[in-house]
């Protein structure tokens, strides 16, 4: 299992803040990306291709080419806007 | 070194003297406090509602500090950033440093205040009269954080 979570924009189009998923990984987190874009609809438009979307796994911002490992804790957001 | 994440608003003044005395060696404190405006690209703003990554932001923040230290000779420094919403004309970050001298402060500070703004997990959605948006991020906060490369 991998613990998911969704941040701003991106949570409020998905309807929801995280999940628990099952994992057949390790895999990389583009794996992980195609695997939630397969859901269709808003999956699909905040999932594929979306070069604006950020990632980070176990609090740490990440490449698309890094490694999910079970256990993990995945988050995915938008472009971030503090200060 | 302080991260603070919190809702409840701050007394800059009282903080920053408390850096200030705390270092007597520091010939120099810079600091930044950012607010709510009450207009953004032409719109009446009546509010901003500041979300996080609880967890990650602190250690966003704390990692930021690090590289800022390692950078520059700083005594300390000081970031507290608030959460929630916020009307016009509140206080939402404020970073300040000290150092033995403006220069090694005034750049510390920046460079804090530029990698906050591009990779510390915080997103602003902000009220108007014609409803409610997330705001973008801006190429040039990636321009000005780029720069210290």
């Amino acid at each position: 299992m991998i613990q998911l979570l969704y941040f701003a924009r991106l949570r409020e189009a998905l309807g929801t803040e995280g999940e628990s998923l099952s994992w057949p990984g390790p895999d990389s987190v583009s794996a992980l990306k195609k695997l939630l874009a397969a859901r269709g609809g808003a999956w699909q438009e905040q999932f594929a291709d979306n070069s604006r979307l950020r990632a980070a796994v176990n609090q740490q911002l990440v490449a698309d080419s890094a490694v999910v490992q079970q256990g993990d804790e995945v988050a995915f957001f938008p472009p971030v806007t503090g200060g | 070194m302080a991260i603070r994440v919190q809702e409840q608003d701050f007394d800059m003044g009282a903080e920053i003297t408390q850096l200030r005395l705390n270092h007597p060696q520091a010939g120099a404190v810079v600091s930044f406090t950012g607010q709510v405006r009450d207009l953004n690209d032409g719109n009446a703003v009546s509010s901003l509602t500041l979300e996080h990554y609880p967890g990650m932001t602190e250690k966003s923040l704390a990692a930021i500090v690090e590289q800022a230290k390692q950078r520059w000779p700083l005594f300390d420094a000081l970031v507290i950033h608030r959460i929630g919403t916020l009307p016009p004309l509140a206080q939402i970050v404020l970073v300040a440093v000290a150092s033995a001298h403006r220069g090694d402060a005034f750049a510390a500070c920046e460079f804090i205040m530029d990698y906050l703004k591009t990779e510390a997990p915080f997103w602003k959605k902000e009220a108007t009269p014609d409803g409610a948006h997330w705001l973008d991020s801006r190429e040039c906060d990636q321009a000005a954080r780029d720069r210290w490369q």
